[in-house]
């Protein structure tokens, strides 16, 4: 018996692999937009994602680190309640409820897997509603600033010689400088440096002859033109930097605590030696590593019903980053969105940046407080001659690791968390050079919304900053 | 017309059908006819024979955060390695009671434990041990440290323990917990007597 299979039918099926094979690439693009959201509780990223023409951003997402948040979503409707305030959404439509009031978005409103996202250009009449007080939206740079948190550099040019260029900013900052030929490029991504009141200044002068600012995907960008290559120092507590031109002979300066918030160590300059040769420390800030456990495919513990430990992990290590950063540290959070790093990855990476300390953040449902946790140190393997075994690469620091979780302890109890130390085989910390410890929080007395309460959390940060800042001077790669 | 080659074919098709269903349910019957023993969730075996000895179980409390030495009576067979799994068995019984303080999964169980001299002991144990196991770091260290202290405790000479999922090294146990290396028996009691 032969059956003809309908030509048609072979066709539709060749058009649409056809279309899945072109389609899917054009899905993915390399330069990911973002948001980079300035307030002062907390500095963050959020993904931007594109949507019929639109740019759209989470909402919960953008409000959970300013504050105390929940959401429902139900039959094509969506609840947050950010505070005490009530807002309700639909999905496909522009109009929403806040406070009882009407308000109309400049786009649809979408709910994708119970996710309620906003368009992106109707931030600015929106969250003031929600957040009251001072909402400054760059929009096509994608830069929020939430209050009165911009930091406005101003320049000085010193005709030496040798020429100088003074940046003074208003608070600390952190960028990631690279340098070409003919100019210093300094990127704030984590900093919300604001236009210094004119885009381009000209300089009268041969070496440094220009400064522009632009802004761009979430970060800020100081442009610095010169006739020859110029090397960047920090002074101040890292609110001045100075830009000088290089020794003719160029020795490589020390490690200078990258710049925060990528998951990579940066490949940029490092800050320069001083004019004179001696080998002074132009960075005065030890460099902490923070690591939100989990992330991608990897989700961790499942907290609740619609909670993953991932997405605690990585609210409060980026409240733990702005603690340590008003204490005076330098920070690398390895982790600044939903990607999946290794283990491997994550030591590789704080051995790498010769961190002075590695914080590893977990979270979960079973028991109250925290727990910390330093290495519980495997069967040790024979190194081989110089090098240490990977294994067992935390042993010249596992005494002061010891140290900074009790402190840790300490300073938690002080602030009524229920804390306790302990030991666990959990990696990376056994492949650590430098004090490493994993801080594990658990519910409080309210149950599972501490672990998602800002407050919460800040408090819990604020604990395990001021310990590390006191034991700041035992940190640093052991030998 | 429909072709006669067609109609055979459906007919055959049809008494085929017809006859495997007969077949499967006179099985059935027969299946059913069998003496089967009692149901049970539980795939602990017991021990055919042994004296009984007491042991000391290390059983952990997740409340309490740590592991309490907790004397026990048990079956044990006379060889050394049937003796070990036996020994982890009766400590995941308790895990599995109703209320259990450390509560593991009904299907948990060990596989096997194989002593390989000197000082080494390798615990298999099934894959719904780690796919069913709460993920966290407390639950998960408790459950190691209880095996590894409750083994080296009663079998004389284990130094180092190693854990395995299903005959094969799985990278944590149900996220946290790295099952990659050898655990050191005086690290982890060093740990479990800690402050």
């Amino acid at each position: 018996m032969q059956t003809d299979f309908p030509a048609t039918s072979v066709h539709r099926t060749l058009a649409l692999l056809l279309a899945m094979v072109t389609l899917l690439p054009a899905a993915t693009s390399a330069d990911e937009k973002q948001v980079s959201v300035y307030a002062p509780v907390a500095t963050y990223t959020l993904p931007v994602l594109e949507r019929s023409g639109h740019e759209y951003i989470g909402l919960l997402e953008l409000l959970e680190p300013l504050g105390r948040v929940s959401s429902e979503s139900a039959g094509g409707r969506w609840k947050i309640r950010y505070n005490a305030i009530e807002a309700e959404f639909a999905a496909g439509k522009m109009r929403c409820r806040i406070r009882g009031h009407d308000f109309n978005l400049s786009a649809p409103f979408l709910i994708e897997n119970s996710r309620g996202l906003v368009p992106l250009g109707s931030l600015s009449p929106l969250l003031p509603h929600f957040l009251g007080g001072q909402v400054n939206f760059h929009e096509s740079a994608r830069r929020l600033f939430i209050g009165e948190v911009g930091i406005q550099p101003s320049f000085q040019l010193e005709p030496g010689p040798p020429s100088r260029l003074v940046l003074n900013f208003s608070a600390p900052v952190n960028p990631t400088i690279s340098t070409e030929p003919g100019r210093v490029r300094m990127l704030f991504k984590r900093d919300p440096v604001v236009s210094p009141g004119s885009q381009s200044i000209t300089f009268d002068n041969k070496v440094i002859t220009q400064a522009s600012y632009s802004e761009n995907n979430g970060a800020a960008v100081l442009d610095v033109s010169a006739s020859m290559p110029l090397l960047a120092s920090f002074s101040n507590n890292g609110k001045t930097i100075i830009l000088a031109p290089a020794p003719t002979i160029a020795n490589e300066a020390p490690g200078a605590p990258p710049a925060s918030g990528s998951t990579n160590p940066p490949q940029t300059q490092p800050a320069a030696q001083s004019a004179s040769g001696n080998a002074a420390p132009n960075v005065q800030r030890p460099l902490a590593v923070v690591d939100p456990a989990h992330g991608g495919s990897e989700r961790g513990a499942a907290l609740s019903d619609t909670l993953a430990e991932k997405d605690v992990t990585l609210g409060f290590g980026r409240l733990l980053r702005h603690e340590l950063e008003i204490r005076g540290f330098a920070v690398l959070l390895l982790r600044d969105g939903d990607n999946t790093l290794t283990v491997d990855q994550r030591a590789g990476t704080a051995n790498g940046a010769r961190a002075a300390v590695y914080l590893s953040l977990h979270a979960t449902s079973q028991g109250n407080g925290a727990r910390v946790y330093t290495a519980l140190l495997p069967v040790e393997e024979p190194g081989k001659g110089p090098f240490r075994a990977w294994n067992s690469a935390q042993i010249p620091a596992l005494a002061v690791s010891r140290t900074v979780a009790t402190v840790i302890v300490s300073e938690m109890q002080k602030k009524q968390f229920a804390a306790r130390g302990s030991a666990a085989s959990l990696r990376p910390l056994n492949n650590l050079l430098m004090p490493a410890v994993a801080v594990e929080l658990a519910p409080g007395t309210k149950g599972i919304t501490d672990l998602t309460s800002a407050n919460y959390q800040q408090q819990a940060a604020a604990a395990i900053a001021e310990a590390v800042v006191s034991v700041r001077d035992r940190l640093g790669v052991q030998q | 017309m429909i072709p006669r080659h067609l109609l055979l074919s459906v007919a055959a098709m049809l008494v085929l059908v017809i006859g495997l269903g007969i077949y499967g349910r006179r099985m059935r019957r027969q299946a059913g006819e069998l003496e089967e023993p009692a149901a049970s969730e539980l795939p602990v075996a017991r021990p055919a024979s042994g004296p009984t000895e007491t042991v000391t179980l290390y059983v952990a409390d997740d409340a309490a955060g740590l592991l309490r030495a907790q004397s026990a009576k048990i079956l044990l067979p006379g060889g050394r390695q049937q003796r070990a799994e036996e020994l982890l068995r009766a400590l995941l019984r308790i895990y599995q009671q109703p209320g259990a303080a450390h509560p593991l999964a009904p299907a948990s169980d060990i596989r096997s434990i194989y002593l390989v001299d000197p000082g080494a002991a390798v615990i298999d144990v099934n894959a719904a041990f780690a796919d069913q196991h709460r993920s966290g770091i407390l639950s998960e260290q408790l459950t190691v440290n209880s095996l590894v202290e409750t083994l080296s405790a009663n079998v004389p000479g284990v130094r180092r323990v190693d854990i395995l999922v299903e005959g094969k090294t799985r990278e944590t146990l149900a996220g946290h917990a790295d099952l990659t290396q050898f655990f050191d028996v005086q690290a982890v009691s060093q740990a479990v007597s800690g402050p």
